[in-house]
């Protein structure tokens, strides 16, 4: 154990710093820019030993991280809202050159008007590129799950980049207690680096190259086998984690007090340490609810959802983001999988603290209420979409 | 036991960092902690906030602080532009950066220190500006009650190695002892 | 399908020099890429440039592989000491 004071940002360096990562390239964006600042610090001074390329832009970034991953080299970048969205092309690329690649995102809101507080609106926006996405809930899984990254990224079935999302400044910015571990132990923990194949002056390949539609169509279809492998990894990765460092976090799906609940709630990120407030006080107050915290969107958690919310009398949905038109992106998720079940529980959709409003258990204490009240008053029934605006005092 | 402060400052004075030594220092202690700044843009010489959340039990919650139990006044001139009281718990505690002791209306605990002559006295001076973050985290840590000196003095040390730590030590040991309740 | 790259039983979007969807492509051609060695320096930078890995080297110096080489120009233009002359075809 070796306890510092750390916030969201710092953390996710030292976790860059403990997995002895090679390259690390990126462009600054508020609230992401004191994660790659800290790993320059730790270069300058000696303590890591590693590449920093500066760039020009978000789309560089990833692509100077990429081409340093293709050629064997433990890579890392970070970036956030506007940046990520910018750097979308060469997600896909990533994804589709089967590289692995760790990047921390730290979510943010999209503009116009210009907002840097916590959304999920950038991070949900890449759920169809093929890297693997998870969230934390506080600062140390902002760490752990950084060192579980490279694990899983790098493991022989699984071959796709993947992001660590953590929220902006409400962890990014926020100091608190964080095990950074010893570094021999990461070392026993974490071998250096392999993938499928490197490309250098010794192996020279051509990647990319146009593939006539049924060889795309299987490459596509290979991404999604390595995608549904992925999920025994990261239960995998998070269980041996826990084993080796005291720590692991119910691998794709955290379930909290949700064995016993009649009502369940999923989310993701930072709000869900809240939430768990709200679940202890509620159950003082006679309602018997549980819940999902979704760790990882990308592999999404398809059985662990049907086997948790099975027998469920409602699950109501708390999203950090919209999809015009249509709903929040957790709530079309787990309501898909959820429909599946040939009784699915009564469902909800909840709006809140887009563009960084503040939620405090207090407000998710009214809003699981409300839902628990609707559903034992009226009977089964699906809402798409409530909004919650106001927060109390 | 579960602690909310918010400090209030001026962009410079340092009042995220004293934050976040007070939450080290809970560290020391086998509590835990949390800080924060106000999330967002912050000018030098401009009213800040920082906020802190101190707990016997791991903290899980990240919403803001509205009702803090303890406000901390690094420049007493910030009552004039801002409400340092909003949300206050009543019975809470205020502790001031001042030479002498202040009026405060309602039910509270008033502390004042005089941080600022500590810091000059000890040379804690950077482009004229007297570095009082250290003496009131000394303050701080005695009106809280339940974080030692020498935690406080650890997590300074902690921060700044050699001369500048010994400093800073003296600094906030100063204020722990002469911080003063107004009856 | 034969010629998808798998490793580990992963397909992967990787190709070598060889003959695959879009057959020999050095018939593609309309401008030659052709090495005057009297003047080569052996630096490499035309092996290191040319995107579809047709240039290797050897104990006389760098190759090209006419069979696939399409054509593009990249190492006449890359090469310091102009020893790369861009002909046309036929």
């Amino acid at each position: 154990m070796s306890v510092l004071t750390l916030t969201g940002n710092y953390a996710v360096a030292w976790a860059v710093k403990r997995a002895r990562v090679q390259v690390v390239a990126a462009y600054p964006i508020t609230p992401q820019t004191t994660i790659v600042e800290k790993i320059s610090q730790m270069v300058e001074n000696g303590e890591m030993n590693a590449k920093l390329i500066r760039v020009e832009s978000e789309h560089s970034a990833l692509a100077a991280t990429f081409g340093a991953a293709i050629g064997g080299a433990r890579a890392f970048t970070a970036t956030a809202s506007h940046g990520l969205l910018y750097m979308h092309e060469v997600l896909w690329w990533t994804a589709g050159a089967r590289v692995p690649v760790v990047m921390a995102v730290v979510t943010r809101a999209i503009g116009p008007p210009w907002n840097i507080w916590t959304d999920h609106s950038d991070i949900m926006d890449q759920r169809d590129t093929g890297w693997i996405i998870s969230m934390a809930e506080d600062n140390q899984e902002a760490f752990d799950l950084t060192l579980q990254a490279f694990r899983i990224t790098e493991d022989d079935d699984v071959n796709l980049p993947m992001i660590v999302g953590l929220d902006a400044f409400i962890l990014s910015h926020t100091y608190a207690p964080v095990d950074v571990l010893e570094q021999e132990d990461v070392d026993k923990w974490l071998p250096p680096r392999k993938q499928l194949y490197v490309i250098d002056s010794e192996n020279r390949y051509s990647m990319g190259n146009i593939a006539y539609p049924k060889d795309y169509m299987l490459m596509r279809y290979d991404i999604e086998r390595a995608m549904e492998r992925a999920k025994k990894i990261i239960e995998k990765v998070d269980r041996e984690y826990g084993e080796y460092f005291g720590r692991s976090y119910g691998g794709l799906i955290e379930c909290y007090k949700c064995s016993d609940a009649k009502y369940l709630v999923a989310l993701m990120g930072a709000w869900a340490g809240d939430a768990k407030e709200a679940v202890d006080k509620l159950r003082e107050n006679g309602y018997n609810v549980g819940i999902m915290r979704v760790r990882f969107i990308r592999p999404l958690a398809v059985e662990k959802i049907l086997e948790y919310a099975s027998g469920k009398k409602g699950v109501l949905v708390m999203d950090r983001s919209i999809s015009f038109g249509s709903a929040g992106p957790l709530f079309i998720e787990i309501s898909s999988v959820l429909s599946m079940n040939g009784k699915p529980p009564a469902m909800k959709g909840v709006l809140a603290g887009i563009g960084g409003v503040d939620v405090g258990y207090r407000d998710i204490m009214d809003i699981i209420s409300k839902f628990v009240d609707e559903v034992e008053e009226r009977g089964w029934f699906v809402k798409r979409q409530e909004w919650f605006f106001s927060h109390k005092r | 036991m579960f602690v909310e402060i918010r400090i209030h400052g001026r962009g410079g004075q340092g009042a995220v960092t004293a934050a976040n030594l007070l939450v080290t220092a809970a560290l020391f202690e086998g509590k835990y902690g949390q800080a924060f700044p106000f999330f967002g843009a912050e000018r030098r010489g401009a009213p800040v906030l920082a906020f802190a959340r101190i707990s016997d039990k791991p903290i899980r919650i990240h919403s803001e602080i509205k009702e803090p139990d303890m406000v901390v006044v690094f420049d007493p001139s910030l009552f004039e532009i801002v409400d340092v009281l909003a949300g206050l718990k009543p019975g809470g505690k205020i502790l001031v950066n001042s030479p002498e002791p202040i009026e405060v209306k309602g039910s509270y605990e008033v502390y004042y220190v005089d941080a600022t002559r500590i810091a000059l006295e000890l040379k804690l001076v950077v482009a004229g500006w007297a570095l009082i973050n250290t003496p009131m985290l000394g303050a701080m840590a005695k009106v809280l009650g339940n974080i030692s000196i020498d935690s406080v003095v650890k997590a300074i040390k902690t921060n700044w190695s050699g001369k500048l730590g010994e400093i800073n030590a003296v600094a906030a040991e100063r204020a722990f002892k002469s911080v003063r309740k107004i009856t | 399908m034969s010629d998808l790259i798998k490793i580990k039983d992963n397909i992967l979007p990787l190709s070598v020099t060889s003959e695959a969807a879009m057959g020999k492509t050095g018939s593609w051609r309309t401008f030659k890429p052709v090495i005057d060695y009297s003047k080569c320096i052996n630096c490499y930078l035309c092996w290191l440039y040319c995107p579809f890995s047709v240039i290797s080297k050897s104990e006389e110096g760098v190759v090209i592989d006419y069979e696939y080489c399409k054509g593009c120009g990249v190492c006449a233009n890359v090469c310091p000491v102009k020893a790369i002359a861009f002909v046309p075809e036929r």
